[in-house]
């Protein structure tokens, strides 16, 4: 079963590189880029087919390694 | 006193931090962070500076989570005295054993450089050999520096006089373009409740000989010699 994490920036937390990138999006010319918020994707493959069980153990992983929950939100899909 | 500085692969300022509690007059050895347990009779544990694990993840993230750390939680529940110093305090800060998060420099750039700091309070046991409000000159090199936390935990370490220093100039005069990384009320380094742990960005274990230019940093390492 194929599932993904992802990580983002709370709101309010300043985000050095998503700025950096939205510059550079504006430097490009690429129209309609009102704010870039730069996060993280891990793709995960998880043994077995319990969906439920599955993204309780990808929150607890979030909770416990993949995000900062104090700056960070997490987001758990099964896929 | 009988130090132990724990290596994580990726560090590399543990070579610096033995230097500086040898000369001090502390027993100090290296240890391999994946031991399960900490010499006996630790009294000093310092996590040193570096990159751990690659700054995988997030900086310290990993390391964190070593069962070391166990050990070192442990030791600091105890009252036992633990440094973080740059790589050390971003993994204090992941491990849970001080509160906030060390994000990236406002400005993108690893800044590596001389940097004033002001010493918040001169009354514990990393700062006895300082004066209160010193002004004193250590090191700097970091990317991700930028101390935040939530406000109310903002709000607490000032309530509880646990700002340990602050970025200032040489005048001692604290923020403005002498905070170098965008942290949070130009915080540079925080004590735990019950002031038994430090993390702080700078390096004084860099400036510990006349022959790179200074010795401000022997006081934090003489002060807990002598704690």
């Amino acid at each position: 079963m194929k599932a993904r994490v992802t990580v983002t920036l709370k709101t309010g937390v300043l985000d050095p590189q998503g700025k950096a990138i939205e510059g550079a999006l504006h430097s490009l010319g690429v129209a309609g880029v009102a704010s870039v918020r730069q996060g993280k994707v891990f793709d995960i493959e998880v043994e077995g087919d319990d969906a439920e069980a599955a993204k309780a153990a990808l929150a607890a992983a979030s909770e416990k390694l993949l995000a900062n929950t104090v700056v960070e939100n997490y987001r758990v899909e099964i896929l | 006193m009988k130090a132990a500085i724990v290596l994580f692969p990726g560090s590399n300022r543990e070579g610096d931090a033995f230097r500086a509690l040898r000369q001090a007059g502390a027993d100090a050895s290296i240890v391999w962070h994946d031991d399960h347990a900490l010499p006996a009779g630790t009294d000093l544990v310092v996590l040193p500076g570096g990159f751990s694990y690659g700054d995988y993840l997030r900086c310290g993230a990993i390391a964190g989570r070593a069962k070391i750390m166990d050990a070192v939680r442990a030791h600091a529940a105890r009252g036992g005295y633990v440094l973080g110093i740059c790589n050390g305090f971003q993994i204090l800060c992941e491990s849970g054993l001080l509160p906030g998060v060390l994000m990236r420099n406002r400005d993108l750039r690893f800044v590596c450089k001389r940097q004033f700091l002001r010493v918040e309070r001169n009354d514990t046991a990393f700062s006895r050999a300082y004066a209160k409000h010193q002004a004193i000159d250590v090191a700097i090199a970091h990317g991700e520096g930028n101390y935040e936390a939530h406000d109310e935990t903002i709000r607490e370490l000032e309530d509880q006089g646990r700002v340990a220093f602050r970025y200032c100039n040489a005048d001692g005069v604290v923020g403005g373009d002498a905070n170098p990384n965008g942290s949070t009320n130009d915080i540079a380094g925080i004590y735990s409740e019950k002031l038994n742990v430090l993390g702080m960005m700078p390096h004084p274990e860099n400036l510990i000989d006349p022959l790179v230019g200074g010795i401000d940093g022997r006081g934090l390492f003489q002060s807990l010699v002598a704690a």
